[in-house]
């Protein structure tokens, strides 16, 4: 059988290569296509053929010497366990909604587009198939780089300012995550990347308690940086706001999810002794920061996109919440959140690009009673906005509970706190809605759509929506095929 | 000196070892006997014999690689000492030199100057690096360093009708000749204790690196060593542009023609950190000493380039500047080299990526630049991408090479020498490193942002006309062929580092 998550990487990485070659737009668009379909199929087919009782150890392993084998320890090494493999899924879904979605879009210079899309999309599949430390580092910036470009050549409003400002934060992020991973090949003296071997390694003790100390602090701020962890989270509302939707939906939906990956893959297992000093900080943080005071800052947002981009930082907060609480059953509910979470804000970003092309603005003040008008799309927003608040039934609920089972037993005020913003994600969700979609036609929207009738959501969105949706509610209302795997893996990494 | 000992050097003296450096030599000639002998109107092919000839060095280089009889040992007494690394540096220069000339044919046809003396020079400077970067003396070190230098002078001010050419040449000379003069003083001070009949351990050969060290393990802490050793150290600064001895570097390299920018900015940092690696072990019994001074110079050299850089407008003076940082990392690396035998290595894949980066830019800069290429702003880049989008996307590549971002091969050589500087335990340094390369992350990004984003302009006032655009020189095919190279070659390398990693590594 051919090397299929290799097959995942080079698909894409392939397809942005043909797209210089000059040939007619619909040929482009095609080859476009296939790159994200591919990837797409072998996530779907991988997660079908994976045993989900058997997540602790890594299915689907490869091997490949890049030229540091002897000297760096650094491999191409591949390979999904049962907290990768849903990542892994949630990327092929949301590139090829993202995909999809930027083919239809009549984007400027769409051949360059499309082609930086497929590299990102390739980025997206290495990170989370990567079993060695380095290729997962590499393949998030591969992912990175081509979102700078995107917000800065096809960027909506402050496109220049946002996109260095996001350059500079998450280059700053990558840098400080990028030391503590050197410094945990170095320290624990097992001088490779390969993370199965570093935990056996670090399982023998290898890494000083004060060292584990350091090294956390180290990834817990670079990878938070990159997470939006409060306070460094200022570059993701103003990078969202900016975003092209397609590079939004990948950014937010599937990129972002690496600091968390990272934290909950590499640094708990490889640092157990250095995370206890730093939970109580990341739960005040979390809590306090992300739920609480951006929770608020998002319902003052007048801008759709922001709101959004603000409503996903709100959220990590819960997935640090459920990374402070450190145990199995907080952890498995972060990996669930993190796909429920990815799928659910993936589809609010492209929601919000489509409802922009019929109300020509992103001011919620100028737009209402777009329902009548366009009632699918009314549709799919609700439910979308829906399943970010965590209704029952869509799979954000099922994240968020088991978030709050396991950091009950951490602490009950925290959790308290955290359980309330769920009432403040219901606030600005549901006002949001309101203010888009129902009430009154607003002057400014009656213009609008004097100008251009508003037509209803056409196919080339609904299909990327569908997409999202039907994923949203599968896992919603069949978790287990999930969580199985999750807690299989969760189970045998964090045993004590 | 009976006619035996005669008879016995001279047998030392294996001249069919240092054959690429002598038929370097040759083509140097060859070219200006073909100016003489070759009508006016055929003085074109001069130029691409010189690259022809390099290239058939180049092979048969490559060809020798490792199958050349004189790896690891001595010839002309001890005044060279040929090694794998002296092997890869060879051809290092070597393909610098060549990139130099390419890109010399496109600059110097905006130009009216005369053309063969460039790339005599240039072949005559890089056989000289060559030299250098295998020397095991002190006096073949600084004839070899002064040939390098004295080379540059004539070609930082070679279009002699730009003041701006003129003022970087004299600048250089000045400066460069004080430098020479501190390396001079400390390597007459080592020579001067090693070689005192009276002192303990001196030694019969005290220009010698072998003789030189041996004194020095024989006294450790020996003042006037200590005060030579750092004048050598500062003398070697200047040519790498380390701080404090970075002043001429913007100036000089706004100045001076494009190409010639690129080959001070690539070869001549590399012919310095290759006397400097070469130096380490000589040194080695005063390691505390230089990893202070080295530490202190590495340290500042990151910071200063890369705040230097933030406001810099001309791209030019930009690149001078951030190469200044490029040194900083590198200095680094050197530090850890004295502990860490991989940092060599490191430093050595560093090198080449900058290579393939630094001649990257500098080709797009070189196609961009007008008649008078010492000033080229950022606002020139304006567009630049729906214009040139070949050029564009390989400024793009080289620039985010040497910003370090993967996947290309700049993150690939910083990586290998953050590794090496975390297992020398050099935390500070690193730390400063770190905050280093964010910052150059705004002027890097700076420069892809004015070419790739389009930017509002203020409506003209009346009266006022668009901005006189520089329209980038036709791409010719070697020049077109090594842009396509150069930037691939970073893409490539930063993802599969291969078996060019694996050697240089393995020590």
């Amino acid at each position: 059988m051919p090397d299929l998550l290799l097959l995942s990487i080079f698909a894409p990485l392939a397809a942005a290569l043909l797209l210089l070659v000059p040939a007619p737009l619909a040929v482009r668009k095609f080859i476009a296509g296939v790159g994200f379909v591919i990837p797409a199929l072998i996530a779907l087919y991988l997660w079908s053929q994976f045993n989900p009782t058997g997540g602790a150890s890594y299915h689907f392993v490869s091997r490949y010497d890049t030229g540091l084998k002897d000297t760096l320890g650094i491999t191409l090494y591949l390979g999904l366990n049962g907290i990768a493999l849903p990542l892994f899924v949630l990327a092929g879904v949301v590139g090829l909604a993202a995909g999809l979605y930027a083919i239809q879009s009549k984007a400027e210079r769409l051949p360059l587009y499309l082609g930086l899309l497929l590299i990102m999309q390739a980025g997206l599949m290495g990170v989370f198939a990567s079993m060695d430390v380095f290729f997962f580092y590499f393949f998030h910036e591969l992912a990175l780089i081509p979102t700078f470009i995107m917000v800065g050549v096809w960027g909506g409003r402050d496109r220049g300012y946002a996109a260095m400002k996001l350059t500079i934060y998450l280059t700053l992020g990558a840098m400080l995550s990028l030391i503590g991973l050197i410094a945990i090949y170095q320290q624990s003296g097992a001088e490779t990347f390969d993370l199965l071997a570093l935990r056996q390694e670090v399982a023998h003790g290898s890494l000083a308690a004060g060292n584990q100390k350091t090294i956390f602090g180290l990834l817990m701020v670079g990878f938070g940086i990159l997470v939006s962890l409060f306070p460094f989270h200022t570059w993701a509302p103003l990078g969202y706001g900016a975003a092209p939707s397609s590079a939004a939906m990948l950014h937010a939906g599937v990129l972002k999810k690496f600091g968390l990956y990272g934290l909950i893959q590499i640094a708990l297992p490889l640092l157990p002794e250095g995370v206890g000093h730093w939970v109580g900080w990341l739960a005040l943080l979390a809590v306090g920061g992300n739920v609480l005071y951006i929770g608020f800052v998002t319902i003052a947002q007048r801008d759709l996109k922001q709101m959004i981009g603000y409503s996903s930082v709100m959220h990590m907060g819960y997935a640090f919440l459920g990374i402070a609480a450190y145990n199995t059953t907080g952890l498995g509910g972060v990996v669930l959140m993190m796909v429920a979470h990815g799928l659910s804000v993936a589809l609010l970003f492209l929601l919000s690009t489509s409802v922009y092309h019929r109300t020509q603005t992103f001011d919620m003040d100028d737009m209402g009673g777009l329902a009548q008008k366009a009632p699918v799309l009314a549709a799919f927003f609700v439910t979308a906005t829906m399943a970010s608040i965590g209704l029952p039934g869509l799979a954000n609920f099922w994240g968020e509970l088991a978030i709050f089972v396991g950091a009950w037993k951490f602490s009950a005020a925290y959790t308290t706190l955290a359980v309330s913003g769920v009432i403040i994600s219901a606030v600005y969700g549901l006002r949001s809605v309101a203010r888009v979609f129902f009430g009154p036609v607003t002057p400014a929207f009656a213009k609008v759509s004097a100008e251009k009738a508003p037509t209803d959501l056409a196919w080339g969105e609904k299909v990327p929506a569908l997409l999202l949706l039907v994923a949203l509610l599968a896992i919603g209302f069949w978790p287990k095929s999930l969580s199985t795997p999750v807690d299989t893996a969760i189970t045998a990494t964090f045993r004590k | 000196m009976t006619i035996d000992q005669l008879q016995a050097a001279a047998a030392n003296n294996l001249w069919a070892a240092i054959t690429p450096e002598i038929t370097l030599g040759v083509l140097a000639l060859l070219l200006l006997v073909l100016e003489m002998l070759l009508p006016k109107a055929r003085h074109v092919v001069i130029p691409t014999c010189a690259i022809a000839g390099q290239l058939g060095i180049l092979a048969a280089l490559a060809f020798n690689f490792t199958a050349t009889p004189y790896l690891d040992r001595d010839t002309f007494n001890g005044l060279l000492h040929h090694s794998r690394d002296g092997q890869y540096l060879r051809a290092f220069f070597l393909v610098s030199s060549i990139l130099v000339s390419i890109l010399g044919v496109v600059a110097l046809a905006k130009q009216k100057m005369p053309r063969v003396e460039f790339f005599h020079i240039v072949l005559v400077v890089t056989a000289a690096m060559m030299l250098l970067a295998q020397s095991a003396n002190f006096v073949l070190l600084f004839v070899a360093l002064e040939t390098i230098t004295v080379g540059f002078y004539i070609l930082v001010s070679y279009t002699r009708s730009n003041p701006l050419s003129l003022e970087a040449g004299l600048k250089y000379l000045v400066l460069g000749a004080l430098s020479s003069a501190i390396l001079l003083f400390g390597i007459v001070l080592l020579y001067g204790v090693a070689g005192n009949p009276n002192s303990l351990g001196s030694t019969a050969s005290p220009m010698s690196y072998a003789g030189v060290r041996q004194f020095l393990e024989a006294n450790p802490g020996n003042f006037l060593a200590s005060v030579g050793i750092v004048f050598v150290l500062a003398g070697i600064a200047f040519k790498i542009g380390a701080v404090p001895f970075q002043i001429w570097i913007p100036d000089v390299y706004q100045g001076a023609p494009t190409p010639v920018t690129a080959f001070l900015a690539v070869a001549s940092k590399a012919a310095g950190f290759a006397v400097l690696i070469s130096l380490l072990p000589v040194f080695h019994s005063y390691a505390g000493l230089v990893t202070v001074v080295l530490s202190i110079m590495a340290g500042a050299t990151i910071l200063f380039g890369n705040l230097a850089a933030l406001t810099q407008h001309n791209v030019k003076r930009l690149l001078g500047l951030s190469g200044i940082s490029h040194a900083g990392y590198l200095l680094m690396g050197v530090v850890a080299a004295q502990t860490v035998p991989q940092a060599v290595g490191a430093i050595y894949f560093y090198l080449f990526a900058y290579l393939l980066a630094s001649f990257a830019v500098f080709a797009v800069m070189t196609h961009v630049a007008g008649e008078n290429d010492a000033e080229q702003d950022l606002d020139h880049y304006t567009d630049f991408a729906k214009k040139h989008p070949y050029l564009a996307g390989v400024l793009a590549v080289g620039l985010g090479s040497l910003a370090g971002i993967p996947p290309l091969a700049g993150f690939m050589g910083k990586l290998m020498v953050f590794i090496a500087a975390f297992k020398a335990g050099l935390y500070p340094l690193l730390a400063i490193a770190i905050v280093g390369v964010v910052l150059s992350i705004y002027y890097y990004f700076g420069w892809i942002k004015a070419a790739f984003f389009s930017t509002w302009r203020p409506p003209l006032a009346s009266g006022e006309t668009e901005p006189a655009e520089i329209a980038a020189t036709p791409i010719g095919f070697s020049a077109g062929l090594a842009l396509g190279v150069l930037a691939a070659g970073s893409v490539v390398f930063g993802f599969f580092q291969g078996p060019i990693a694996a050697w240089l590594l393995a020590r």
